[in-house]
C-alpha cells in the first residue's frame, strides 16, 4: 500500500465527499466524524510519505502504470512532500475545529458543507502532488470552485457578491493558466512537467515568444490566485465574508498552494538557469520581488486603516504572501528559503489568528476591533493564542514568523544587488505589522473588561487553536530541525 | 579558560520560573510575593557563585541549543556580563522588597500581573547580560521590550496607555534597526559569537560598510539608551510605578541598551578595528551632545521624576562616552558608572516613591521642608544626588574621576569639560531639591512621617552601597576588579 501513498492522499478526500452525501441520508451528525477519521488517515499517510522521502529520495507513481510523458505522472519531491504534510496537518486541525462553528454558522448545511470541503482538501492535494500540468490545472479547478461555493455559504448576502467576485476573477485566472499550459502544450508537446522542462531550451530557440507569452499567462495567472498586490481584490471580501472555518482554510493553505504552483512553475517547469537566462527581455524575478514588496507595504497599511478584524487578517494576508513572492523573487537560496519558511509559519500563524477570531466571533459576534475591550478576561485561552501569533506574525524571536524574516533579510542582503533594499521593507513592514496587531493586544488584555466571567470556547474549537499558537511557538524554538528540511527542498530547485 | 555550567542558564530561568509562581499563586498574595524575594535571592546567589572563577580570568558558558547552523543559544559569563549581571540581580532584591512596600501601600491593581512582568523583565535583563551571542542577546532583548510593556502601562490610564504606545514605537524601531545590524554583520562574518577582540574585521568589507554597520547598531541599541534623539519614550513611561521607572528605566532597560554598545564597540567590532575606522571619537562627540542637554532639560522639570528621568538620559551617556574613549580609564570610568549610576538613582528614585507613598506629592515645587518630615529619606536624597554630581565621597565622584582620565589620555580635553559643564549642570538641578527640602519651611503640618520599613529599608541600603563603593580599597570591591579585567580581555 505504501507505493501508492501519492494517489491515496488524493483517492480518499475524494472518495469521503462522496460518501459524506450517502451519510449524511443516515445521520447529519456522522458527517464530521467521517471527514475528521478521512483527514486523520491523510495526514498518517502524508507522514509515511516523509519517512519514505526521507530514505529513499523523490518518488515517482505511474497513474495507471502508463508511463510518462503519456500518462499521468505523480511526483513526490521534497517541496510536494513539505506541501502533502502542511496541508493535511493544518486541514486535521481546521477539521477538528469546524464542528462547533460549523453547526452555528451554517445550521442544517453540514452534508454539504463537508462535501465541498472535502474536495477542496482533495483540489489542494492533488495541485501538489501532481508532476502532471494538465492534471494541475484540473485540481487547481477542483479547489477554485469548491471554494467559490464554500465562501458563498457564509451567513450575510454580502458572502454571495464576495463569492462572485472571486469566481469571475478566479475563472480569469483559470483561463490565463490554462492558456499557459497551452502554449508549452504546443511548443513541446508535452504535459508532463519534467518533459516540458527538459524540452523547453529546444523549444524557446524556435519559438521564444510562444514560451514567453506562457510564462507571461502563469505569472499573471498565478498572482492572482495568490491574491499577489495589486491583483488581490477578490480576497479581503471573500475572506471577511466566508464561514470562519473557510477563511482559515483559505487563509492558511488556499494561497500557499497558489505559491506552491508558482514555485514550481518557475524553478521545475521552466528552471532558474532559464529564468536568469531570459532576464535581459523578461526581468520576471526582478517584477516579482518589487510586486512582492508593494505587496507588503500596502497590504500592511491597510490592515492598519481596517476595523473588521477578519478584513484587518484578509489584509494582513495580502501584505504576508508579498514575503513569500518577495522570497521568490531574491532569486538566491536564502531568500528561497525564506520564503518557503514562510509559506510553513504563515500557515501555522493565520491559521491560528482566523480560528482565534473564529472562536470570538461564535461565543460574541463581535467583529470590531472597537469591541475588544478586555476580552481577554471572557476569553483568556483564546486570545493568549491569537497573541501568540500575532507576536509571530510581527516577528518577535523566538516565534516561528522571525525566522521566516531572518531569512528574508539574510537572502535581501545576500543578493548583493540593488535587492538588498529589500532588507529594510521586510523590517520595516514588522513595525507596520506590530501597528495593527497591538491595537488589539492593548485592548484585550489591559484596560476595563465588560466581562467578569469567564467564557472560554468549546473545547474543540479551542484545542485546535492552541495546538497552532504552540506549533507557532515550537516552529520557532525548534527551527533546526525544519531549517535543514527546507534547504533540502531548495537545494532541489535551485 | 572557559568552563561550561549550566549556571548562566539557571539564573536566567529562577526568575522565568518565579514568573509561572507568581501567576499560580495569584489569590495568596504573601505566598507570591514570598516567590519573588526567594527567586531574586536565588538568583543573586547564583550569579555571585561564578564572581570567583570570573575574577580569575576564565569564563563561563553553556550551550542550550543550536538555532541555525553557526547561531547557537548561548550564554557565556564574562567579566562584562557578570558585571551587568550581579548589579541587576543584586538591586532585583531590593526592588522587589520596596515594590512590596509600594505597591501594598498605594493598593494597586493587576499586583499579580506587576510581579510576574518584574520577574519575566530580569529574567530577559540577565539573559542579556550572559548572552554569548548577538541573536541570543537579540531574543533577551525583544523580550525585555515586552515583559516592560504591561509595568510601562500598568496604570491603565489614558495617559499610560499613550506612554505605552509611545513606548514600543521607540523600543520596537530601535529593535528592527537592531535586527538589520545583526543580519548584516552575520553576513559579513558569518558569526555572531562575540569575542575579546571583535569578530569583524577589516578584510570582510569596505570601510564605509562597516562604518554603516556601527552607525546601525549605536541606533539600534541606542534607542533603549535613551540617547538624544531617540530619548523621548523614557520621560513618557515615567507614568509607570515608581520601583518599575528605579529598576527598569534607571538601571534594567536602559542599561540593557548600554550594554549592548559597549558590547558591539568591544567584542563585535574589537578595539582594533574601532580605531581603524576611526568610530570612537565621533561616537564621542555625539554622546556629548546628550550629556548637555538633558542635563538643561532636567534643569526645566517640575516633576521629580521627569528631572530624575532626564538626568538619567545625561548619565547614560557618560557610560557610552567613557566606552567610546578607547581608552583603559575610560572603560573602567564607563562601566564603573554602569554600577555607581544605577546605585545612585535607583535610590533617588526610591527616594521619589517613598516621598510620593506618604505625601502624594510629585512635584519638586511642593516638596519644601520636605526633609524635616522625611529626614532619612532625604538624606539617602542628598547623598546620592551629591553623587550624581560628582562629589566625593559618593560613587559618582569615582566614575567622572576615571571618565576625565579617560578623556586625557585619549588627548581630548575637550570632553573633561564636557563632564565639568554636566556636573555644573547636575549641581543647578538637584541642590535646590536639597536645599528647598532642608531649608524651607513646610507647607503642613510638619512633623516626621517616614514611610512604611519596606520601602524606606532598601533605600538606605541603596544610599551606603553608593559610598561604600567610592570608599571600598578595590581589593573588596568587586565591581572594581570585574570592571579592570575588562579592559585587560579586550586588548
Amino acid at each position: 500500500m505504501i507505493q501508492h501513498s501519492p494517489v491515496l492522499v488524493v483517492i480518499i478526500p475524494l472518495v469521503t465527499a462522496f460518501l459524506i452525501p450517502l451519510m449524511g441520508l443516515l445521520r447529519k451528525k456522522y458527517c464530521i466524524y467521517l471527514s475528521v477519521l478521512s483527514m486523520l488517515s491523510i495526514f498518517v499517510i502524508a507522514a509515511s510519505i516523509v519517512t519514505s522521502l526521507v530514505s529513499s529520495g523523490t518518488i515517482h507513481y505511474y497513474l495507471g502504470g502508463w508511463e510518462p510523458p503519456w500518462g499521468i505522472e505523480y511526483v513526490i519531491d521534497p517541496l510536494s512532500s513539505f506541501m502533502v504534510i502542511l496541508i493535511t496537518f493544518i486541514s486535521l486541525i481546521i477539521v477538528v475545529y469546524s464542528r462547533r462553528s460549523v453547526e452555528k454558522e451554517l445550521p442544517n448545511n453540514e452534508v454539504a458543507f463537508y462535501t465541498l470541503f472535502m474536495l477542496l482538501i482533495t483540489g489542494l492535494l492533488g495541485i501538489v502532488v501532481t508532476g502532471d500540468l494538465f492534471n494541475l490545472y484540473v485540481f487547481l479547478e477542483i479547489a477554485s470552485l469548491t471554494a467559490y461555493a464554500l465562501i458563498a455559504v457564509g451567513e450575510k448576502r454580502d458572502a454571495l457578491v464576495a463569492s462572485f467576485n472571486y469566481l469571475i476573477i478566479g475563472t480569469i485566472a483559470a483561463c490565463f493558466i490554462l492558456l499557459g499550459i497551452g502554449f508549452l502544450y504546443m511548443v513541446t508537446g508535452s504535459l508532463n512537467m519534467a518533459d516540458v522542462s527538459t524540452r523547453l531550451p529546444e523549444a524557446y530557440g524556435q519559438y521564444p515568444k510562444v514560451v514567453l507569452a506562457a510564462l507571461a499567462f502563469f505569472v499573471v495567472g498565478l498572482s492572482i490566485k495568490v491574491a499577489l498586490f495589486p491583483l488581490h481584490l477578490w480576497l479581503p471580501n471573500a475572506y471577511t465574508h466566508a464561514p470562519s472555518t473557510v477563511s482559515a482554510l483559505l487563509a492558511a493553505l488556499m494561497t500557499k498552494v497558489g505559491a506552491y504552483v508558482m514555485i514550481r512553475i518557475i524553478f521545475t517547469v521552466f528552471g532558474f538557469s532559464f529564468i536568469t537566462q531570459i532576464t535581459d527581455i523578461a526581468p520576471l524575478m526582478d517584477i516579482l520581488s518589487i510586486v512582492g514588496a508593494l505587496a507588503i507595504i500596502v497590504g500592511a497599511v491597510f490592515a492598519i486603516s481596517q476595523t473588521d478584524i477578519k478584513r484587518m487578517l484578509a489584509y494582513s494576508s495580502v501584505s504576508q504572501i508579498g514575503y513569500i513572492v518577495l522570497g521568490i523573487g531574491l532569486s538566491n537560496p536564502i531568500g528561497l528559503t525564506g520564503g518557503i519558511l514562510h509559506i510553513l509559519h504563515h500557515a501555522f500563524m493565520k491559521g491560528c489568528l482566523f480560528l482565534a477570531v473564529g472562536a470570538i466571533i461564535y461565543r460574541t459576534g463581535i467583529r470590531d476591533i472597537f469591541d475588544f475591550q478586555g476580552i481577554g478576561r471572557k476569553m483568556p485561552y483564546t486570545m493568549l493564542a491569537f497573541s501568540i501569533a500575532a507576536l509571530s506574525m510581527v516577528g518577535i524571536p523566538p516565534l516561528c514568523g522571525f525566522f521566516s524574516k531572518w531569512f528574508l533579510v539574510l537572502g535581501a542582503i545576500e543578493s548583493k544587488s540593488w535587492k538588498v533594499f529589500f532588507s529594510l521593507v521586510i523590517l520595516s513592514s514588522s513595525l507596520l505589522n506590530a501597528g495593527y496587531f497591538f491595537r488589539i493586544l492593548e485592548r484585550t488584555w489591559f484596560g476595563e473588561s465588560p466581562y467578569s466571567q469567564r467564557d472560554e470556547a468549546p473545547i474543540s474549537m479551542l484545542l485546535p487553536t492552541l495546538t497552532l499558537a504552540a506549533g507557532c511557538i515550537l516552529l520557532g524554538v525548534l527551527i533546526f530541525v525544519s531549517h535543514p528540511f527546507i534547504v533540502s527542498i531548495v537545494d532541489t530547485l535551485f | 579558560m572557559e568552563i561550561t555550567s549550566i549556571e548562566p542558564l539557571l539564573a536566567v530561568l529562577v526568575s522565568l520560573i518565579c514568573a509561572f509562581l507568581v501567576v499560580l499563586s495569584r489569590k495568596r498574595r504573601d505566598i507570591r510575593e514570598s516567590w519573588t524575594i526567594l527567586a531574586s535571592v536565588v538568583q543573586f546567589l547564583i550569579i555571585v557563585s561564578m564572581v570567583p572563577t570570573v575574577l580569575e580570568g576564565d569564563t563561563i558558558s553553556f550551550e542550550v541549543i543550536s538555532i541555525l547552523p553557526g547561531i547557537p543559544l548561548k550564554f557565556r559569563v564574562d567579566a562584562f556580563g557578570l558585571f551587568f549581571g550581579v548589579l541587576a540581580s543584586f538591586l532585583w532584591i531590593l526592588t522587589s522588597i520596596y515594590s512590596i512596600g509600594y505597591i501594598r501601600s498605594l493598593q494597586e491593581h493587576s499586583q499579580t500581573r506587576y510581579f510576574a512582568s518584574f520577574a519575566v523583565s530580569l529574567s530577559s535583563t540577565i539573559g542579556i547580560a550572559f548572552s554569548a551571542n548577538l541573536i541570543t542577546l537579540f531574543i533577551f532583548y525583544e523580550m525585555l521590550t515586552f515583559s516592560v510593556y504591561p509595568l510601562v502601562i500598568h496604570k491603565e490610564t489614558l495617559r499610560a496607555r499613550r506612554a505605552g504606545v509611545k513606548y514600543l514605537v521607540y523600543i520596537l524601531s530601535g529593535g528592527v534597526v537592531l535586527l538589520l545590524a545583526i543580519i548584516l554583520a552575520y553576513s559579513l562574518a558569518g558569526t555572531l559569537d562575540f569575542s575579546d577582540r571583535g569578530f569583524l574585521a577589516l578584510e570582510q568589507a569596505p570601510k564605509e560598510m562597516l562604518q554603516i554597520l556601527f552607525v546601525l547598531f549605536v541606533v539600534g541599541f541606542g534607542v533603549k539608551s535613551a540617547i538624544m534623539p531617540f530619548h523621548s519614550w523614557l520621560p513618557t513611561a515615567m507614568v509607570a510605578p515608581t520601583p518599575v521607572s528605579a529598576l527598569l528605566h534607571a538601571v534594567a532597560v536602559v542599561k540593557a541598551g548600554i550594554f549592548g554598545i559597549v558590547r558591539v564597540i568591544y567584542f563585535v567590532f574589537g578595539l582594533d578595528l574601532m580605531s581603524e575606522l576611526g568610530l570612537g571619537t565621533p561616537l564621542a562627540y555625539f554622546v556629548s551632545f546628550t550629556i548637555i542637554v538633558a542635563s538643561m532639560f532636567a534643569l526645566t522639570q517640575d516633576n521629580l521624576k521627569m528631572r530624575l528621568a532626564y538626568s538619567t538620559i545625561s548619565q547614560l551617556s557618560y557610560i557610552i562616552l567613557g566606552a567610546a574613549l578607547l581608552t583603559p580609564s575610560g572603560l573602567l570610568g564607563g562601566v564603573l558608572h554602569i554600577a555607581h549610576h544605577a546605585f545612585m538613582k535607583i535610590t533617588l528614585f526610591f527616594c521619589a516613591g517613598a516621598i510620593y507613598v506618604v505625601t502624594h506629592k510629585e512635584k519638586v515645587s511642593e516638596m519644601n521642608g520636605i526633609g524635616k518630615e522625611m529626614p532619612l529619606t532625604m538624606a539617602a536624597f542628598s547623598i546620592c544626588a551629591i553623587g550624581l554630581i560628582g562629589i566625593p565621597p559618593v560613587a559618582g565622584f569615582l566614575s567622572k574621576w576615571y571618565l576625565s582620565l579617560g578623556s586625557m589620555e585619549a588627548d581630548k580635553v575637550f570632553f573633561v569639560f564636557v563632564l565639568l559643564l554636566s556636573s555644573l549642570l547636575n549641581a543647578a538641578y538637584f541642590l535646590p531639591i536639597i536645599f528647598n527640602a532642608f531649608f524651607k519651611e513646610p507647607y503642613g503640618l510638619g512633623g516626621r512621617r517616614e514611610a512604611p520599613s519596606f520601602i524606606l529599608i532598601p533605600l538606605i541600603i541603596t544610599a551606603i552601597v553608593s559610598i561604600i563603593l567610592c570608599i571600598a580599597p578595590e581589593e573588596f570591591n568587586p565591581f572594581f576588579q570585574m570592571a579592570e579585567l575588562i579592559w585587560n580581555s579586550v586588548v
